[in-house]
């Protein structure tokens, strides 16, 4: 299969700055197909500029990132995008459903309406996401963790290959962090995972192998990971959680 | 009232305002909603005001107002539409400048035009008694341009204003959509500013719709109710304007003004109770 060929992401050699000191140098990355891939290091790590290249929102400034082996551009309707801090307004008149739907719109001037398989795929993604009881409110009644899973029902209704997370869990709290980790589990079973994380001892039960980015990339497999490689990381000591070689 | 409607059944300038007012508050109620909504009130204003300069350099050559305003407007449209999308943290700045500059020119071309001088107060505040017949037409085709427009790319605009990264990701030409929407409000502004005046038109794109915010929660209900409210504003406006001899512009705008702040009020009375 040519999907199994060519990995979901490949980041080769880039290196990006914005004006100032780079954030990015050198970093080279694989992520397989079907492989859930967490990416944790420190604040301002580069962390969420590496996910914007990847997703085509950032050019790098040098090396070259493919997506299932074609440029991010050309492989956005391979991408599904859950960002840390919404980009919109919480008051914006919206419900839920047209929050969903939004991820059906067709890419150039095309006009016209949603068809009834949007609006089938949109109903499928929020019914995988629990959230299908709240088609109709107001995106500014809903919870943190509802929106949430409002925004993972918007990246999946995009039908991506691969979905991209960052921080999903950073403002809500831990017994709905846990159930949207058991959700991404269950999606993990059809696509490419790949999700950026500050909490690495809660991500290493779940993702198969974790990335560390500070500027530049180390990677490890879960069970490698001890307090020397998070020392060396975030450059401090950091409280190790027992739970990370529990698997 | 039944003053008024006498009136309104005997006069034709009157029948042309009050049909200018409603196809104003149609055009106001749609475009309206999205500057409430992505939140460019001030953008808004800062193309409505350079507006002046265009048909202040149009007055003084002996063109058509009009024309030098509806280049202006589409030109002031993209330059600020252009350095928001690349250069976010100049925009203010950019509009406060051509809001003044604009106004400066066209004071500046209007009073050095020879022979008889317009009267600026108009173009502030319009001189809805004076529309004529053929500028009605004018504006019900405007309106229907606007609302083809809208129902053609409803999602295309919602997506931009309501998430523009995420729209850029679905591969939609946000950039595109966004100019082409200050577009819309440049056109809405220039068909409307001789009837209404620059600030009314700015009322009458934020008030109506900024009210509909706070009953509505979908943006295609938002623009109805707008439009419903920019309605009443005009028609009742215009009424007690000709009951009481007043400026028909500004009777709209305290109307318009005054129903925002008393909607607010009450909303903010009700959450306290609530509370």
């Amino acid at each position: 299969m040519s999907q199994t060929a060519s990995p979901a992401v490949e980041v080769k050699d880039v290196g990006f700055a914005y004006d100032g000191p780079p954030v990015l140098q050198g970093v080279n990355l694989q992520v397989a197909a079907g492989e859930f891939l967490g990416l944790v290091g420190p604040n301002a790590g580069g962390k969420s500029t590496l996910l914007k290249i990847i997703l085509g929102l950032l050019r790098p400034d040098s090396g070259a990132v493919t997506v299932f082996g074609r440029p991010p551009r050309q492989a956005k309707s391979d991408l599904g995008y859950v960002p840390q801090y919404p980009a919109f307004s919480r008051d914006f008149p919206i419900t839920v459903e047209e929050t969903v739907l939004s991820a059906r719109i067709p890419a150039g001037l095309r006009p016209g309406r949603y068809r009834p398989q949007d609006r089938e795929i949109a109903r499928r993604s929020m019914a995988e996401t629990e959230v299908d009881d709240l088609a109709k409110r107001q995106l500014r009644t809903l919870s943190g963790g509802q929106l949430q899973r409002v925004l993972v029902a918007r990246a999946l209704a995009a039908e991506p290959r691969i979905l991209i997370l960052d921080e999903p869990t950073a403002n809500i709290d831990q017994r709905m962090e846990t159930d949207i980790f058991d959700l991404l589990r269950g999606l993990n079973q059809r696509m490419t995972i790949l999700l950026v994380s500050h909490d690495v001892a809660f991500i290493s039960g779940y993702v198969d192998r974790v990335a560390c980015l500070n500027r530049t990339l180390m990677c490890h497999e879960t069970a490698d990971i001890d307090g020397q490689v998070i020392q060396d990381l975030y450059d401090t000591d950091v409280r190790m959680v027992e739970h990370l070689h529990e698997h | 009232m039944t003053d008024f409607l006498a009136a309104l059944a005997e006069y034709g300038f009157l029948q042309n305002a009050l049909a200018a007012g409603l196809l104003a508050s149609l055009g106001c109620g749609v475009v309206g909603s999205y500057v409430v909504v992505k939140r460019i009130g001030y953008l808004a204003g800062g193309i409505s005001h350079t507006v002046l300069g265009g048909m202040g350099i149009a007055f003084f050559l002996g063109l058509n107002p009009m024309g030098g305003a509806l280049i202006t407007a589409l030109l002031a449209a993209l330059l600020i539409g252009w350095v928001s999308l690349r250069w976010k943290e100049g925009e203010d700045t950019l509009i406060g400048a051509l809001w003044a500059v604009g106004m400066a020119v066209g004071v500046l071309f209007i009073s050095q035009t020879p022979g008889y001088n317009v009267n600026l107060m108009s173009y502030l505040f319009g001189n809805i008694l004076m529309v004529t017949r053929d500028h009605v037409w004018l504006m019900g085709g405007l309106d229907v341009a606007l609302i083809v427009t809208v129902v053609l790319f409803y999602r295309q605009f919602l997506a931009v204003c309501f998430d523009e990264e995420f729209a850029r990701l679905r591969g939609v030409p946000v950039t595109f959509f966004y100019l082409l929407l200050l577009c819309m409000v440049a056109v809405t502004v220039v068909l409307l500013i001789q009837v209404v005046g620059l600030i009314l038109v700015i009322a009458l794109l934020t008030l109506p719709a900024a009210i509909a915010r706070q009953y509505v929660h979908t943006l295609g209900r938002m623009m109805v109710l707008a439009t419903l409210l920019g309605m009443l504003f005009t028609g009742l406006g215009l009424w007690l304007a000709y009951d009481f001899d007043l400026p028909a512009g500004a009777v709209i705008i305290l109307l318009a003004g005054a129903a925002y702040l008393l909607s607010t009020l009450a909303r903010g009375l009700r959450g306290k109770a609530l509370a």
